[in-house]
């Protein structure tokens, strides 16, 4: 069986929604979160090297090294915060997070 | 191609305020002692600098750098003041705040320099590149000062909610990013007009839109993806609940229109009912949910969360009219927050700092003229005349009415009624309720300063309403090229 571009869309769309259940439906613990995060940048990069591929355009792989970079920007400032959240409130499970209703 | 990739020129303000952040760093690391409030000024002045360079530019031209992947428009230009503006007197405020409590740290104007370079940059993006990188500059930035005060529980909550559900947000606009960009084979958004004023409409592109529209929803709190706000806006230090107010905001919905009348112009038949109904929901929960709380910081993040909804209607409308509408409401709306979280700040009882309702209980006794100046922000909140406030909401409404979206206008008229309720029930806590214990005194020069300029503003300007109104006006018109995008597209 051939592998076409719709393959690897299905492929980051199922890692999409992963992600973003992941955020959603945990309720245990804030590093998960941090993992699904990173789940949904990184079904996006796929998304982008198929998409430049199929497309025969370099535009879509640079975007991906961008891409690249902020997520490990934005996982670094992630467990710095959860750090000092961890350092006030003894403890990193969601339920938690609750100091603010909402 | 090749020399035009290195036009660097029209990003000057930009890059002089990158290397300010990187030289402040050095500063603050190599100086012994306490360099916040050096820093601090220094920063302040680099935002006036670059305010000045932004408007001294180049007159009214558009001109592209980096390739085409900026732009600075007379649209840009109008916005990037407004953000500078409310960066600068934002800035004052955190500074004697932070030196009244002694919780200065040089990080904090340098994290203000960065992101403000990213609400700069995502204003003047002209590609889904540069947008996303400076969208990400802003975010990242301020998902630290969210939780600056890193002792504070509240603070840390603040700062972790506010990055996970940002980062979320983040992933959303990204993802609609990889569609938009696979269906329509560019990011360049003159490209993405040009294919889409070329025919047919993909549904890859417009699922993207879609993505993309949620994503930039997150990032200006409209409902339904405002659920970060009240807590952030309760839990973050006060003067960073009152920069959160201001510049990333007007930064952040002058990105959001720029997206949907520069690229997306084309498609509005399509998203203009999406627009609609995030803006209707947006001002009837700020309207009504505000009406419970007893936090004053958070009552203030319902109530943006209205006025974004006011500002949405604007982009719905999607004509000159429109957008002229969106830049005056947010030029006042920085004014009308400026004044209310100085006095919020000067909220404190024997040196200790209060922020309920309550607190705030016969003010006008204790000292008329705070309740005064809080009164008329209230007021123009509220679109009382002749205050500021009501002038945005007219030339929002009316643009709205133009259009022939009469029943957006309506509920746009009914909701502003309603959140009169709460603003007004301030004032009646101020000058009916008894005082239970006094609120100190304005203290700072700075502080009195700050109130005084927006007290002014926003109480004389139906006086000279005119830099601001044609001001707003070629802005718009360099933003939608003086068409409307929905006559286009009949």
């Amino acid at each position: 069986m051939e592998i076409t571009l719709a393959h690897y869309l299905t492929v980051a769309a199922m890692l999409f929604t992963l992600g973003v259940f992941g955020i959603f439906a945990n309720r245990k613990n804030v590093v998960v979160i941090l993992m699904s995060v990173e789940l949904i940048l990184l079904a996006v990069n796929i998304n982008m090297v198929a998409f430049s591929a199929h497309l025969q355009d370099m535009v879509g792989q640079l975007f991906t090294m961008f891409i690249l970079t902020v997520a490990a920007a934005e996982a670094g400032i992630g467990l710095a915060i959860v750090v000092v959240f961890f350092r006030n409130r003894g403890s990193i499970e969601v339920e938690d997070i609750n100091q603010m209703k909402g | 191609m090749m020399s035009q990739s290195l036009v660097m020129g029209p990003a000057l303000p930009e890059i002089l305020l990158a290397v300010l952040a990187l030289a402040m760093l050095m500063l603050g690391v190599f100086r012994k002692g306490d360099t916040t409030a050096l820093v601090g000024w220094i920063a302040v002045a680099g935002f006036a600098v670059a305010g000045v360079m932004t408007l001294m530019g180049s007159g009214h031209d558009t001109e592209l750098a980096f390739g085409g992947q900026f732009i600075n428009d007379g649209f840009a230009r109008f916005t990037k003041v407004l953000v500078l503006l409310g960066t600068i007197m934002t800035t004052i405020m955190a500074l004697s705040w932070m030196k009244r409590e002694g919780e200065g740290r040089f990080e904090f104007p340098v994290l203000i320099i960065l992101a403000t370079v990213g609400m700069m940059m995502m204003i003047s993006a002209n590609s889904l590149m540069s947008l996303y990188m400076g969208l990400e500059l802003q975010s990242l930035a301020l998902y630290v000062i969210a939780a600056f005060q890193r002792d504070n529980l509240r603070s840390t909550e603040a700062g972790l909610k506010y990055f996970v559900l940002g980062s979320l947000a983040s992933g959303l606009l990204l993802y609609g990013m990889s569609l938009v960009y696979g269906f329509a084979g560019t990011v360049s958004f003159d490209g993405l007009a040009e294919i889409a004023n070329a025919g047919e409409v993909s549904t890859g592109v417009l699922v993207g839109i879609i993505f993309m529209v949620a994503g930039m929803a997150f990032k200006v709190s409209a409902v339904p993806f405002h659920m970060w706000t009240p807590d952030v806006y309760e839990g973050a230090p006060t003067p960073v609940t009152a920069f959160f107010a201001t510049a990333p905001k007007i930064a952040a919905l002058a990105l959001f229109c720029r997206v949907m009348m520069g690229p997306f112009e084309a498609y509005a038949p399509q998203w203009q009912q999406v627009i609609v109904l995030i803006s209707i929901l947006s001002m009837v929960l700020g309207a009504f949910a505000a009406i419970n709380q007893t936090n004053i910081k958070r009552m203030m993040a319902y109530s943006s969360i209205g006025h974004v909804g006011y500002a949405l209607i604007g982009i719905a409308v999607g004509t000159t009219a429109g957008i002229q509408g969106v830049l005056i409401y947010l030029a006042i709306y920085l004014f009308m927050n400026v004044g209310a979280f100085t006095i919020i700040l000067a909220m404190r009882q024997k040196g200790r700092a209060v922020e309920n309702i309550n607190d705030l209980a016969g003010l006008s006794k204790t000292n008329p003229l705070m309740a005064a100046a809080m009164t008329i922000f209230m007021f123009s909140m509220a679109g009382v005349p002749p205050l500021a406030g009501f002038y945005g909401k007219f030339f929002i409404f009316m643009s709205a009415m133009d259009a022939g979206l009469i029943t957006l206008g309506v509920i746009g008229v009914l909701s502003s009624v309603v959140s009169a309720f709460y603003y007004i029930r301030l004032i009646k806590v101020m000058y009916f309720d008894d005082v239970v214990e006094p609120l100190d005194r304005l203290s700072g020069a700075t502080q009195k300063a700050m109130l005084a300029i927006s007290f002014v503003v926003i109480l004389l300007f139906f006086l000279v309403p005119a830099p601001v109104v044609d001001g707003a006006l070629a802005a718009a018109e360099s933003l939608t090229g003086g068409t409307s995008a929905l006559a286009s597209s009949h």
